[in-house]
């Protein structure tokens, strides 16, 4: 988050919300986050399905303008406020300056186009340029993104490509005009890990080719521990807790972070280690818990928590470290001290003092 | 008042004596467990690809299964990972004989069950059933969750008064850690990961000795998952169940499984015991997946790490000789020639590969042994 970078931020949101009207009432599937990235930095926003991850990164390219949404809040790129441009100015920034590619390359290429004309499109889209130099800018790009013999694959259709080839493309696509930001949005949760691993590879190397800054949203703790400098952990439309990746994962310190660490199995622990999982399922956005929206579901909970709403606060001695938990920073610190062993939430609770939590 | 509708028939042992001793090399010294409880030799489906509307012509097959052989112990978890395509899920549903082999054989309890059909098919399949991936395609929407759960029941003719298969359902689903009453409920009211547990209710009411999940956690929200998880070994322990675990996710199948068979483009190319070839992978195929994984570790995953080459060829024209060589790392003319039989290499495992992976080259790709 405070990238050292230096300078301002490229891409800075603040307090972004965003509303839908449904007949079932309204979904507030981004309820005032606020985040920046600096040039060459990679952000990485992991939370569930439902967690307004998505959506947030769909509105820095207006793409819920059109859904009757009301968004509040300013997302700022280079000092320009993206929420109030008008359409034709934000079509501009959109595929030029801001890329993005989707989880599911199939849905997101037209069938009936062949790969390089659909890249050639997005080219004459912002570019003044003859379809022949087009066409040799897509074919480069495709070289670039590591297809094989690109001049030829440049004829054929999505169908005709692997899986990995078709999110190859996709990049190839969100690159064609030399972004300054790209936001991939669960770029390889339909992919196996090795085509996987060959995608954030790709990612990596381009970032570093290219200067970009990428946004990555992802629900696998691993992709984010592999590719971000930042996390910012969201839940039920907001941030709960946001720092530097080594930090994040070594220190967490909002509970729902710690659930979702330890209700993964890893490679490297112990193969009988005790899965913890995270009682109950994420919230309805529509009708949102009372106080701290994790209450719920969270083991150390205070009767008081049904109340209080949480605000993102630097945790003591960190200032770059950000979470949102009504629980005392001492009490979290031997929380973690005891989960991280491998204790229960229980077991933690009660080493780590409960009397003086419940009392 | 309410008798536990789900003891398992023949495991007459107390209740809560842990899982059986599974972990495979073991099971198969023991005399008690007696024969494997499903052995599956060159088993083999290809699917004929034709071209034509009405007058079809046959121009290839893809080569889902290509001749698996491997047995599952009584009460062990095995788990069959592999990427797309690789045909584990195939497998599984040969040994389920929802499809037809091309080829091979399929024991099941001792008896060949690859040409049964009709009433003596029927009563191998109350033995074994299949948990699916997806808990909102799986579930039939207009139909309530008891009389989706009493499903077997009616296809099986079992407890047949009204009353007793509702206590029968209301009991299983207590087990299995949903409200009893919500008995008539409609699966949309509930969440991804209860689903999977009427999922899961469903295939135990009859009792079965061989489960199946396919892809069972794959669909739901990381949180979540380990409730499946964690659900599906007690029940396992519970009913002293041998469970065949489907998944692509290497760390899940780490953590459910015994013994691990990993298959890329229809064949097995390593299986044994999971510590074995999680601490030693030899095939490079294995090593390339273990190495793939993303690790929630940020200190850890800044690594270099060779990728595979290419994609996956296609399993209609696979490549000949050993499958994996258009894309193995340590690849040599040899490979290209000759089919590597899947032989020991050593702690109960068995590897398909002529040229196996060192520890130092192991230690290259950035694999972190276990202990």
């Amino acid at each position: 988050m405070n990238g050292e970078g230096g300078g301002p931020p490229l891409l800075r949101v603040e307090d972004l919300r965003v509303e839908f009207p449904t007949e079932d009432g309204i979904v507030h599937a981004v309820d005032g986050i606020t985040y920046q990235v600096h040039r060459g930095r990679t952000l990485g926003i992991v939370g569930e399905s439902g967690s307004g991850k998505s959506v947030a990164a769909l509105t820095t390219l207006g793409l819920t303008r059109g859904q009757g949404a009301s968004i509040g809040g300013r997302i700022l790129f280079e000092g320009r406020d993206l929420v109030t441009l008008a359409d034709r100015e934000l079509r501009a920034i959109r595929g030029n300056e801001i890329a993005i590619v989707f989880q599911d390359p199939l849905s997101s290429l037209h069938p009936f186009y062949r790969v390089g004309a659909q890249l050639i499109e997005a080219i004459r889209a912002h570019r003044d340029v003859s379809s022949a130099q087009a066409r040799e800018r897509a074919v480069e790009l495709l070289g670039l993104v590591g297809i094989p013999d690109p001049r030829r694959r440049a004829d054929e259709f999505p169908h005709e490509f692997s899986g990995g080839m078709r999110q190859r493309a996709m990049i190839a696509m969100a690159l064609v005009n030399d972004p300054k930001l790209l936001l991939a949005d669960e770029p390889t949760t339909a992919l196996d890990v090795t085509v996987q691993a060959q995608i954030l590879a790709l990612l990596e190397r381009l970032q570093r080719e290219l200067g970009m800054a990428i946004v990555i949203i992802t629900h696998d703790l691993g992709v984010a521990a592999e590719m971000a400098d930042d996390v910012a952990v969201m839940y039920a439309g907001r941030i709960v807790e946001t720092a530097p990746a080594d930090l994040l994962f070594s220190r967490p310190e909002h509970p729902y972070t710690w659930g979702l660490l330890n209700s993964i199995p890893t490679l490297a622990g112990p193969r009988e280690e005790r899965l913890v999982p995270i009682p109950g399922a994420p919230p309805s956005l529509i009708r949102r818990p009372s106080g701290c929206h994790f209450h719920p579901r969270c083991p150390y909970a205070q009767p008081d928590h049904a109340r209080i709403d949480p605000r993102l606060q630097a945790v003591p001695g960190t200032p770059n470290h950000h979470v949102a938990c009504l629980l005392e920073p001492r009490m979290r610190q031997r929380l973690w001290e005891q989960l991280s062993s491998g204790r229960s939430p229980d077991e933690a609770l009660a080493a780590a003092g409960v009397s003086e939590v419940r009392g | 008042m309410r008798a536990d509708p789900v003891e398992q028939p023949g495991s007459s042992a107390g209740e809560g004596d842990r899982r059986a001793p599974a972990a495979g090399a073991h099971a198969r010294g023991l005399a008690g467990a007696g024969e494997p409880l499903v052995q599956v030799r060159d088993l083999v489906k290809h699917f004929p690809l034709t071209r034509g509307i009405v007058m079809q012509r046959r121009i290839g097959a893809v080569r889902a299964v290509d001749g698996v052989s491997f047995d599952v112990h009584r009460g062990e978890t095995l788990g069959l990972v592999g990427e797309t395509g690789c045909g584990k899920s195939t497998t599984a549903k040969l040994i389920m004989r929802l499809l037809d082999p091309t080829a091979g054989e399929v024991r099941f309890d001792g008896r060949d069950i690859t040409r049964l059909r009709g009433a003596r098919l029927k009563a191998v399949r109350r033995e074994m059933q299949i948990v699916f991936q997806d808990p909102y395609s799986s579930l039939n929407p207009r139909k309530t969750v008891g009389s989706i759960i009493a499903e077997p029941y009616a296809i099986h003719s079992l407890k047949r008064s009204k009353g007793e298969r509702k206590r029968a359902v209301q009991a299983l689903m207590e087990t299995v850690g949903l409200n009893p009453e919500h008995y008539n409920r409609y699966p949309h009211e509930f969440s991804g990961g209860q689903r999977q547990r009427i999922g899961v209710a469903r295939a135990l009411a009859v009792k079965p000795k061989l489960l199946i999940a396919d892809e069972p956690v794959s669909a739901l929200d990381v949180s979540i998952q380990a409730q499946v998880l964690n659900l599906l070994s007690e029940m396992q322990r519970r009913f002293g169940l041998t469970l065949v675990f489907i998944a692509h996710d290497l760390s899940v199948v780490r953590h459910m499984c015994d013994r691990v068979a990993v298959m890329y483009l229809g064949k097995i190319v390593e299986i044994g015991p999971a510590e074995a070839i999680y601490d030693f992978p030899r095939h490079p195929y294995t090593g390339a997946l273990l190495s793939a994984v993303p690790v929630a570790d940020p200190t850890a995953s800044r690594r270099p790490r060779p990728l595979l080459s290419g994609d996956l060829p296609s399993p209609a024209n696979p490549p000949e000789a050993c499958r994996f060589h258009t894309r193995c790392p340590k690849a040599q003319e040899r490979c290209a020639l000759e089919e590597p039989p899947l032989e020991d290499k050593g702690r109960g495992a068995r590897a398909a590969c002529h040229f196996p992976l060192t520890r130092e080259e192991l230690a290259a790709i950035g694999v972190r042994s276990a202990r």
